[in-house]
């Protein structure tokens, strides 16, 4: 369990550092962006939310940096992301609460589903070299080159629009509730399947490629040339020898890209004006709400951080060699 | 002598086709008898392990075996050509009838599944019907063979030594009790210690279980002490072929002289170690008439020329062959 | 907009007792022409060419300025307009021409950046080791599970109106970490090998031996490395341009996809808004990633695809070249080798 505490230390170490990042980002904001802010939304906005902004930028105290930084620990130990000056006066984290279910079941189901189905196409064209499996590469690397919220732009504007099955925008009907009944969770089904389809078809052909890769190079290791020599069957050879080790190095690819995949399928939620994570981002970019930004960027870094730390433990399930008592 | 077990016949293997293909083993004649011990030897690049991946069709590509036959004589029954069975023939031929012990101890077991799932499965695809529990009970049998505590079949490969993998194939390639077990530098990644350990170990198991070995290795010193016969490759080719202690006492081709003197001797007098000069032959342009000949000490005439044929010495002496114009064939047809 | 993890990290030097004979080392010269004479490298960078042609001569080419508005208000693509025209009449095709310099330019100069960090980097924690190591990993690894994109946005958010080459330092400066870790790697395995030590043990400088015994060696990695973050760099520009973060007086791809999704361009059926833009990435992108699988296959010939598989055996069948059951050649006419009469006589017998 050596392997798995050394992990955790090192995610521990790296939230600590996104934090602190996210402390710091806004004081390296030249001038006073509060008062920016101020003279740009004259009179919208309340003397809370100035004061709330005031707090968050370190303007309002003579505080040494220090202390800042330690508020600024307090308030977050509290789960006490600020005000968002967007949805005054709500607080981040409820905000951030009321999106996060939407990027957890759209851009976290996708991702492993791409995934999964990525690395069996992928185990497929690496074991049947030559065979029809590669001549769809080039087509899925153009694929992969696309913006995702371009792809879902060009989806929308063949599929959606006025009477079709698939709605262009939103998480759900308007005029429901949200909540796990019959009328809402088939609609919420439905207005998934474009944003989904859309992730899923980008983000695959990266799986496909690397597992085809390393399904070649594992493909020459002798023992799969001593599973041949001892008669196993095809299958067992391909699944139980060379894909089981293929895996691995591909798991552990995963694990690294989950940063960048989930930056770019966030977008798609912007495209799809989808009610999550990626969507509230680009609102609060859209209107400068500072706190709003980092209490997103905090919760998609430490939900990568988490996603890091279940592929290691996946990992670790996979190769008994980091399995050491 | 007994009779054969496996006949290999005019053997070709290439890399590549075509006019790129490289011709790595050349028009090879070798006869392996029931329970024998055949040693095969040359320098890295002389084709030797080719030979054996060609006869039992494990060439990665871009191998490819262009002629010949290997016949494979079974106890009972007709003997079978290897090279035209089917794939799913040659699936249930392998193992069962002929058994490979790989080089690297290192990267022959499949490091994510334990030794029992790996002794296990060769078996179960090979006698579906038999029962877990007697396979079970097989694969104990198996490593208390080669000397193994029957405990380590819950082991991975990365927790046994180099050794211990190595001896857990041995175990593994009798599994099925083959006819014909290939060894391919078994124990070069191994320490000497360790080396004649195994290499004892095997001599008893082929006593008991009567197997026949194609032994192959650089290390001719070994060969000399552990098998019955030996054959020589240069170049792609068979270049001589006698019992074991003809070809240390009296080598008839320089090339097998020159291997003799690379190694020092582990019993007997001392001889001086003076090794070859010169490198291998490249394959691509191999060298006009006898491929030895630009290397060879006692070179004349016809040796740039013609390609001296295989085959039992003028000066008679039966059980063995050579190719070397110093020594030529009896009966040149 | 996934980086696909190189396979570059995976190749193992030395295949085992399968090793086919490998090339000489004098044959470098050869190879490095062989790498443009893949077929797939060469169409990348053919395209690329074609790319950094326009990102030159683009602004004194395009047909009309484009900021300048016309009257013809949305027009489909025609003659005088190829792409069609936006909501205030300027001319698409314009905007494209003019916008692929500051794609091209972010691009390079974010994969400059990130490419001379990650080599400052990797390298130095692969040859130092030791502490240096352990804290110049954790602050790679560190970058590398940050997701980097949308700290991108927060931090350019931050700046009002960033102008391309601030745009480009961001990118540079949060997108090192993935190359920076491949590169640590092949240093560490580079350090071990003979004609390193040798030089170390000669007492030759560190700074030489980095520079003549290790860089050559990783000019592959650093290669694919660059042209791996040259994608992403145009991915997030296009991206900060399109969500409006970026200057959106200044024209690039991402602006007009901007524009488009701003005025509803899909709503009202204009596909010529937002097609043109979305493919010029596409086949960038398509152009940067057959280069690196050019590279890919360059240093691992094993994962080349084509080439001739199939063969005719023996049974006169045709079958596919795979491992584990060599092919057996139909037969030619038996013609006995050159010059030998070898009568086959067994040893043994």
């Amino acid at each position: 369990m050596r392997f798995l505490l050394q992990r955790t230390v090192f995610y521990l170490f790296t939230a600590w550092a996104a934090i602190t990042l996210n402390f710091f980002i806004p004081r390296l904001v030249p001038g006073d962006p509060v008062q920016s802010l101020i003279t740009r939304n004259q009179g919208r906005i309340s003397a809370d939310a100035i004061e709330s902004l005031r707090v968050l930028f370190g303007l309002d105290r003579n505080d040494s940096l220090w202390e800042q930084y330690l508020d600024y620990w307090r308030q977050l130990l509290h789960g006490d992301l600020g005000l968002s000056f967007t949805f005054f006066p709500a607080p981040v984290s409820t905000v951030i609460g009321d999106s996060l279910p939407w990027t957890v079941g759209l851009v976290g189901i996708t991702t492993i589903v791409s995934f999964l189905l990525g690395t069996a196409l992928g185990v497929g064209a690496g074991w049947r070299r030559g065979s029809w499996i590669d001549g769809l590469l080039p087509a899925t690397t153009f694929l992969s080159s696309i913006p995702y919220f371009w792809l879902g732009l060009v989806a929308i504007a063949v599929f959606a629009g006025p009477g079709s099955f698939f709605p262009s925008s939103g998480g759900y009907e308007a005029g429901l509730v949200p909540a796990f009944d019959q009328y809402f969770i088939p609609s919420a089904i439905q207005h998934s399947i474009l944003p989904a389809a859309t992730i899923l078809v980008s983000s695959m052909s990266g799986w496909i490629l690397s597992m085809r890769n390393m399904m070649v190079t594992v493909s020459s290791e002798d023992y799969i040339t001593v599973a041949h020599a001892k008669g196993l069957s095809e299958r067992r050879v391909a699944l139980s020898y060379a894909a089981r080790n293929a895996l691995l190095p591909n798991v552990s690819g995963f694990a690294l890209s989950l940063g960048f995949i989930v930056g770019g399928t966030l977008l798609v939620e912007i495209v799809f004006s989808y009610p999550g994570l990626g969507y509230q981002l680009f609102q609060a970019v859209g209107s400068k709400d500072y706190p709003l930004m980092q209490g997103i960027f905090l919760i998609i870094t430490i939900s990568v951080l988490v996603a890091n730390l279940l592929a290691d433990v996946a990992y670790l399930l996979l190769d008994p060699r980091t399995r050491k008592s | 002598m007994t009779d054969p077990v496996l006949e290999i016949r005019g053997l070709r293997v290439d890399y590549g086709l075509g006019d790129q293909a490289v011709r790595a083993v050349r028009d090879v004649d070798l006869t392996l008898h029931r329970g024998e011990v055949l040693g095969l030897a040359g320098e890295s690049g002389s084709g030797k392990s080719t030979l054996a991946y060609g006869l039992t069709r494990l060439l990665p590509p871009p191998g490819v075996v262009s002629g010949g036959q290997v016949i494979y004589h079974p106890v009972d029954g007709p003997p079978v050509d290897v090279l035209s069975l089917t794939p799913a023939q040659l699936r249930r031929f392998r193992w069962a009838e002929t058994s490979i012990v790989f080089q690297g101890a290192m990267n022959s077991l499949n490091p994510v599944h334990k030794v029992a799932t790996q002794l296990l499965d060769v078996i179960r695809a090979h006698e579906p019907k038999s029962t877990p529990a007697a396979r079970l009970a097989r694969a104990r049998e198996l490593l208390r063979l080669v000397g193994i505590a029957a405990d380590r079949l819950d082991s991975h490969p990365h927790q046994l030594s180099g050794g211990m993998r190595q001896r857990v194939m041995i175990a593994m390639a009798l599994a099925l009790e083959p006819q014909v077990v290939i060894m391919d530098e078994p124990t070069t990644a191994l320490d000497v210690v360790m080396q004649r350990q195994i290499l004892g170990q095997l001599a008893e198991l082929r006593e008991r279980l009567g197997f026949a070995v194609l032994f192959i290795t650089h290390d001719l010193s070994l060969l000399v002490e552990f098998s019955d016969r030996i054959a020589i490759m240069y170049g792609g080719r068979i270049i001589e072929q006698a019992p074991a202690g003809q070809l240390y006492r009296d080598a008839l081709h320089p090339y097998t002289e020159g291997l003799l003197h690379s190694f020092p001797a582990l019993h007997g007098p001392r001889r001086e170690l003076t090794g070859i000069p010169g490198s291998p032959p490249d394959l691509r342009a191999m060298p006009s008439g006898c491929a030895f000949h630009p290397r060879c000490p006692k070179a004349f005439d016809p040796c740039d020329e013609t390609l001296p044929p295989l085959g039992p010495p003028g000066d008679g002496r039966p059980d063995r062959t050579v190719a070397c114009w110093l020594h030529p064939v009896a009966t040149p047809r | 907009m996934t980086i696909s993890p190189s396979s570059i990290e995976q190749v193992i030097p030395g295949q085992g007792a399968m090793a086919q004979p490998s090339a000489t080392p004098g044959r470098t010269k050869r190879r490095r022409l062989r790498f443009v004479a893949n077929a797939k490298a060469a169409t990348g960078l053919a395209i690329l060419g074609i790319y950094c042609l326009f990102a030159v001569i683009g602004p004194w080419v395009a047909p009309y300025d484009p900021d300048a508005r016309s009257g013809d208000v949305l027009q489909a693509p025609s003659a005088s307009h190829w792409f069609g025209t936006t909501h205030l009449g300027q001319d698409i095709f314009s905007q494209i021409l003019v916008g692929a310099r500051s794609v091209m330019v972010v691009g390079l100069l974010a994969g400059v950046l990130a490419t001379i960090l990650s080599i400052l980097i990797g390298v130095t924690a692969g040859y130092l080791g030791g502490v240096t190591d352990e804290g110049l990993s954790a602050m790679s690894n560190v970058f590398l599970v940050i997701p980097a994109l949308p700290l991108i946005i927060i931090v350019t958010s931050i700046v009002e109106q960033a102008s391309d080459t601030l745009v480009a330092l961001i990118i540079g400066l949060t997108s090192w970490a993935w190359g920076a870790r491949v590169l640590r790697a092949q240093t560490l395995s580079l350090r071990r090998r003979d004609y390193v030590e040798a030089a170390r043990a000669t007492g030759e400088r560190t700074w030489r031996i980095i520079l003549f015994e290790i860089l050559p060696n990783l000019t592959a990695i650093i290669a694919s490395g660059f042209v791996g973050t040259v994608i992403f760099a145009v991915m997030s520009e296009i991206t900060l341009a399109f969500i409006g973060i970026s200057s959106i007086s200044s024209w690039n791809w991402g602006t007009i996809l901007f524009w488009a999704q701003g005025q509803q361009a899909l709503a009202q059926g204009a596909w010529w808004w937002f097609v043109p833009a979305g493919l010029a990435i596409a086949v960038l992108g398509t152009a940067l990633a057959l280069i690196n699988f050019g590279i890919d296959e360059f240093v691992s010939p094993r994962l080349r695809t084509g080439g001739r598989t199939r063969i005719r055996t023996a049974d006169g069948r045709t079958v596919r070249m795979r491992v584990g059951f060599t092919p057996v050649l139909a037969p030619k006419p038996a013609v006995p080798a050159p010059r030998e009469a070898a009568p086959r006589v067994d040893g043994a017998r």
